[in-house]
């Protein structure tokens, strides 16, 4: 008779959410911490310089919000399809062919007032997105074509695509051979805020999980959605129809993806260059894990997770450590958030004494 | 035809790190458990093999440090899936950006260096028959390890007591547990076993492939390795086919690249992702009309003894 | 005491705690050589937990076990079959996609590394010749009939030399004929020497096989009594608690014909035709039993007449109207409601909270919506108390996933679910499997009062009682076809349904 075993709860207390993901988060920074120790660099310093660099100026601060902006907006992007138990793990091509629609659709429509022009590109970007994601929606809902791998496949493809322009026939002659487009017009960019580089998918960022949030809770498609992530068999009992639904998932989700990638181009770096994107898409997977696939923690943990990456930057300059330290720390939280969320639903047990407990 | 089998060579080549990892892969998914880490698992191993291989000036213990590293990092996808229960895809995606961030984080100051590896040689007899030779018996000893290997594994599977186990697992956990089998230790074994090979493919890459360590060189390898298992089946054989047909498509767009067309590169380099989700798409649809297989019907879904339905 | 006189199992004290409640207490059970002990009790009474707490898949919370005589510690299933325990689940545990001889030695340690399969073949038909269960070793599982699949489980316990057979109710997937059959069988296994444990619900059967009889109550022991000592009547007042209350029925008035089915033919799963050509109707006010061995393509009935599998031939007529080929929503808003056996896997969502559970077939159209798109949650919100209310339904927080509940309780919100829309025809499934005693009486009785009503109900069952009991009319149903239909019950023998059902034409 083993004496530890983890046993389901019958209920579980509201509290024990959000404290195994301090708890989660918590471990990840201590394991983190021993890594580095391990490789030489003092972790307490590192931490520190994580914070300053994030929170210790105005400037700092701004920037954390300017990165937790496209963290946000995946994130949603994922936290949709997710609810149907459908796995988007193709935010980050997505995002790419919304930005590859708004350069064309400046490109090819120059002379467009701010209003339209800003109207085109976001419908443009969103209908990329859209798309983009649509197709791998559709070949799982039609023909249970794995989405993890075609969403991957897709990203890859898209990557090239943006390669391929920004090498060839969309690169600015004035580059200096940087794989990049010309400026944007004026008429093109999201308006910016004060003397920062906050822009305006800001205003994306903290609107659509709202929205989000009161579609999912209050409609029915949001309803047929959670359905369908619970308990596929009864929400065919219940008349839903599966395929079209994830399709649905899917297309919404590109389009806050397509929606992202405008914003980062038009409204933060004015122009499309290689890398613009620094794996928005697969933080976004983890923000939205991390949040527990609740819409409105969404800006929340995205803004932790700027902290994170701002302060890499800082780690970068100050303490000589690659960026890819940011992608470790966050592997280790995924890591634990996943590790903790067993005790939510489920409970480690002793062995029990004969009669210790009264049944009912 | 010199050119035609310079490329079969060549595909058999540029195949044999994703076989590795498919190999692998096959006997964790077998087993009930989805490691979608295997991008990260091989980077881990490619740079623990580069550099095992740069300090003691031996390929052969830099391929076994990449084996032990993909294990041991395995450990911990393991221990999530199997002991804890947890999601088996975000465990999976939390490898990849673990194991790639250590791997560039560890490597950040060789980037660039090189290192002896493996050389090939020609496999004595095999290796002077006519088109056979040159496209299967003139490479290096892994290359011919990964022949025992597919032929070990089928006969493993399908003709051993162990391997019987292996397909009872996955096939239906309860019963296999109810009569006495370790769904546990099963899932625990082949799932580090898997992630072993992962590490070893990313060895081949970085100590026999490009004899260098570049940040991720993997390039999307390991994802395509977990494509090609569910092109493959789950079956060894297809397997294997279904590298030999990415290494070719691969190798023919570095060729088409070297030999300077009009073609961007870009383009060409989409070749091999879009084929891998044509295949995929292709077989998914065969799968729906019945024609082949499907998943091994526990895979991603943890089993706890007590649960009650 | 000396190795030869210690009983072969003995197990004193048991406990056995899920959800913090007590699916055994302080259980006592002893079995003999050469002995067949049966487990009585009702649903829920904890036969299954304790048999599984002796097979090495739970680990008691307390308790000891002796296996002749010497303390036994089964950390898990491997330590109670390497002690001569074997137990034949009601859900048989066979790899479908194996051979029966690949099945016959899974996890054998004693197996080579490299399989000799003649040998293993050998062995099984020597093993089916000396205890008369014929088998095809060569067989693949999926092909096998249920009966077939029973025999399997039973020689492979015969293959690791099982000195103790626990059967879990087996008598349940056979027909009458073939239960005497079972029963001869059992008799050669003790005269040998094994130790037979009979988990049954199903008191006549066992007073005709069993020596010795435990009867569970609500997870503890009610009594221990030898076969020729006790009268039926003792027994259910033990297992019951208290004596049986009969169903209260009403003379029937039945109406219109509600549902009439043409010619009918559907494929199952695996692509085959599994139901073929049926043909009956359905009248307001009436209960139509479908009796039947498991597996006999009733699953396939069920989800062609609620949509969810869409007919290959044949008519669905409903209220006059062919609806075959139709969506699942379509039949729902035709009124048909379908209450499918596996409650938690398609009925219900288990990690969903009570209210979103019945608005599972409510949410699209009104009262539940508010305009094209959106919910209104109040309505129900409101909709969901006065149910539970109403069926007496387990309180749980409202967001409290109904996971947690009882089956009785699942099977009630279920039911409330579903009645509420008053349907005109509920396709019913096994609606009372696996209840207490409590639950299963009131599923009956809503029954009823929907018969009342006057909806047109088809229930499926394999327990001849259940149907003799309910039903107004029995159709039996062999391999997809339809073998008889008996319009008064009291027309029909037992014996002539049980031979119907076995597919022999009277």
């Amino acid at each position: 008779m083993r004496v530890w075993r983890l046993e389901p709860r019958a209920r579980t207390p509201a509290i024990l959410g959000p404290l195994v993901a301090a708890l989660s988060l918590a471990a990840a920074l201590v394991i983190g911490g021993v890594l580095m120790a391990i490789m030489d660099v003092n972790p307490f310093a590192a931490y520190y310089e994580i914070l300053r660099g994030s929170l210790g100026s105005w400037y700092g601060f701004s920037e954390t919000v300017v990165k937790a902006i496209p963290i946000t907006l995946s994130a949603l992007a994922c936290v949709l399809p997710f609810r149907a138990a459908v796995w988007n793990i193709g935010v980050e091509g997505q995002l790419v062919m919304g930005a590859l629609a708004s350069v064309a659709f400046v490109r090819y429509c120059p002379e467009s007032g701010s209003v339209a022009m800003i109207a085109g590109m976001s419908l443009a970007s969103a209908a990329a997105g859209g798309i983009w994601s649509a197709i791998p929606g559709f070949l799982r809902g039609k023909w249970g074509v794995n989405e993890i791998i075609s969403t991957l496949m897709l990203n890859y493809v898209a990557l090239c695509l943006m390669d391929f322009l920004l090498y060839g026939a969309w690169k600015d002659p004035m580059s200096m051979g940087f794989p990049m487009t010309a400026p944007f017009p004026p008429s093109a960019r999201l308006w910016a805020f004060g003397g920062t580089r906050l822009h305006g998918g800001l205003i994306l960022a903290l609107v659509l999980p709202v929205a989000a949030w009161f579609v999912l809770r209050r409609s029915k498609w949001g309803f047929e959605i959670k359905v369908i992530g619970e308990n596929v068999r009864a929400a065919r009992y219940a008349g839903i129809d599966v395929t079209k639904n994830i399709v649905m998932a899917m297309f919404v989700s590109g389009v806050i993806a397509g929606l992202c990638g405008m914003s980062e181009i038009a409204g933060l770096h004015g122009r499309l260059s290689r890398g613009f994107s620094v794996g928005y898409g697969f933080t976004g997977v983890i923000v939205a894990w991390m949040s527990g696939l609740n819409v409105l923690a969404l800006p929340f943990t995205a803004f932790l997770m700027g902290m994170l990456l701002v302060g890499g930057e800082t780690l970068q300059v100050v303490m000589s450590l690659p960026l890819s330290s940011v992608q470790v720390i966050q592997g280790l939280m995924l890591f634990c958030v996943l590790g903790g969320e067993v005790f939510r639903d489920y409970r480690l047990r002793g062995p029990r004494a004969a009669g210790s407990k009264e049944a009912e | 035809m010199d050119m035609l089998i310079s490329i079969l060579a060549a595909a058999v080549r540029s195949g044999t790190p994703v076989l590795y990892s498919v190999a692998g892969e096959m006997l964790t998914e077998r087993s009930g458990v989805m490691n979608l880490g295997l991008e990260g698992i091989m980077l881990l191993g490619a740079f623990a093999g580069f550099s095992v291989t740069q300090s003691t000036g031996d390929p052969a213990i830099g391929l076994a440090a990449s084996f032990l590293s993909g294990a041991l990092v395995t450990v911990i996808h393991a221990f999530l899936c199997v002991t804890i229960g947890a999601n088996q895809v975000v465990s999976g995606l939390a490898m990849s950006l673990f194991g790639g961030g250590m791997s560039a984080m560890l490597g950040r100051n060789h980037i660039g260096e090189t290192i002896k590896g493996l050389m090939p040689f020609k496999f004595p007899v095999l290796g002077s028959i006519p088109l056979i030779g040159p496209v299967f018996f003139r490479h290096d000893v892994l290359v011919y390890a990964s022949y025992v290997l597919v032929a070990a594994m089928c006969f493993f599977i399908f003709r051993t007591r162990p391997g019987m186990n292996l397909r009872a697992i996955v096939e239906n956990p309860r019963a296999a547990d109810a009569m006495g089998l370790s769904v546990r230790r099963a899932r625990y074994f082949y799932t580090l076993l898997g992630g072993g090979l992962s590490g070893l493919a990313g060895g081949y890459l970085s100590v026999v492939y490009a004899q260098m360590w570049v940040e991720g060189m993997t390039a999307g390898r390991g994802w395509i390795a977990v494509a090609l298992v569910i092109f493959g089946i789950w079956h060894p054989l297809r397997g294997m086919l279904g590298c030999y047909l990415f290494g070719g498509i691969d190798a023919l767009q570095m060729r088409i690249q070297a030999a300077g067309t009009s073609v961007p590169a870009p383009l060409l380099m989409m070749l091999p992702y879009l084929t891998t989700l044509c295949v995929l798409t292709f077989i998914s649809i065969r799968k729906r009309s019945g024609a082949l297989p499907g998943a091994p019907a526990s895979l991603g879904v943890p089993f706890r003894r007590e649960e009650r339905d | 005491m000396s190795e030869s006189s210690a009983p072969l199992v003995t197990m004193s004290g048991i406990d056995k705690i899920f959800f913090d409640k007590y699916a055994n207490r302080g259980v006592d059970f002893e079995l003999e050589r050469g002995e067949t002990h049966a487990l009585l009790g009702e649903n829920g009474a904890g036969k299954t937990t304790l048999m599984n707490v002796l097979a090495g898949i739970y680990n008691p919370d307390a308790g000891r076990i002796y296996i002749e005589g010497q303390e036994a510690r089964f950390a898990s299933p491997k330590d109670a079959i390497a002690s001569g325990i074997g137990m034949v689940h009601q859900h048989f545990m066979l790899i479908p996609a194996f051979t029966v001889w690949e099945n016959m030695i899974l996890g054998m340690d004693s197996v080579p590394f490299v399989i000799d399969k003649r040998n293993v073949t050998a062995k099984i038909t020597e093993l089916s010749e000396r205890y008369s269960l014929p088998v095809d070793p060569g067989a693949k599982v999926s092909t096998l009939s249920i009966g077939e699949r029973q025999r399997v489980e039973l020689l492979k316990m015969l293959y690791r030399e099982a000195k103790v057979l626990i059967l879990d109710e087996p008598t349940s997937v056979l027909t009458p004929r073939e239960t005497l059959d079972f029963f001869s069988t059992l008799r050669r296994m003790t005269a040998a020497g094994h130790g037979i444990v009979l988990i049954s619900h199903k008191i006549e059967e066992v007073l005709s096989i069993a020596d010795r009889m435990t009867v569970l109550r609500r997870g503890e022991r009610a009594a221990t009594v030898k076969s020729g000592e006790t009268r039926k009547e003792t027994l259910v007042r033990m297992m019951m608690g208290h004596n049986p209350e009969n169903l209260r029925r009403k003379r029937a008035r039945f109406g219109q014909t509600v549902l009439s089915c043409e010619n009918l033919s559907a494929r199952g799963d695996r692509g085959a035709i599994s139901l073929r050509g049926v043909s009956f109707d359905l009248k307001e006010g009436e209960i139509l039993g479908v009796a039947g061995v498991a597996g006999n393509a009733q699953d396939e009935l069920c989800e062609t007449l609620a949509g969810l599998r869409s007919p290959d031939s044949g008519k669905i007529i409903l209220r006059g109207e062919n609806v075959a080929g139709m969506g699942p929503r379509e039949f729902i808003e035709r009124g048909v409601s379908y209450i499918p056996v596996d409650r938690t896997r398609t009925g219900l969502v288990p990690n969903m909270n009570m209210r979103e559970n019945i608005a599972l077939k409510k949410y699209w159209r009104k009262p539940a919506a508010r305009g094209k798109f959106m919910l209104d949650w109040n309505f129900l919100d409101d909709l969901t108390r006065s149910l539970a209310e109403a069926y007496s339904i387990q309180t749980i927080p409202a967001e409290s996933p109904v996971r947690a509940l009882s089956g009785g309780n699942l099977q009630k919100l279920m039911l409330a679910r579903e009645l509420s829309d008053k349907p005109s025809v509920i396709l019913a499934m096994h609606p009372v499997w696996g209840l207490d005693v409590g639950a299963a009486g009131f599923v009956r009785e809503r029954m009823m009062e929907e018969r009342g009503r006057g909806a047109g109900i088809l229930f499926v069952s394999d327990d001849l009682d259940d149907l003799f009991e309910m039903s107004d009319r029995i159709m039996t149903i062999f391999e997809g076809r339809i073998m008889g239909i008996a319009d008064n019950p009291s027309d029909f023998s037992r014996e002539r349904i049980g031979l119907l059902m076995a597919g022999m034409a009277v």
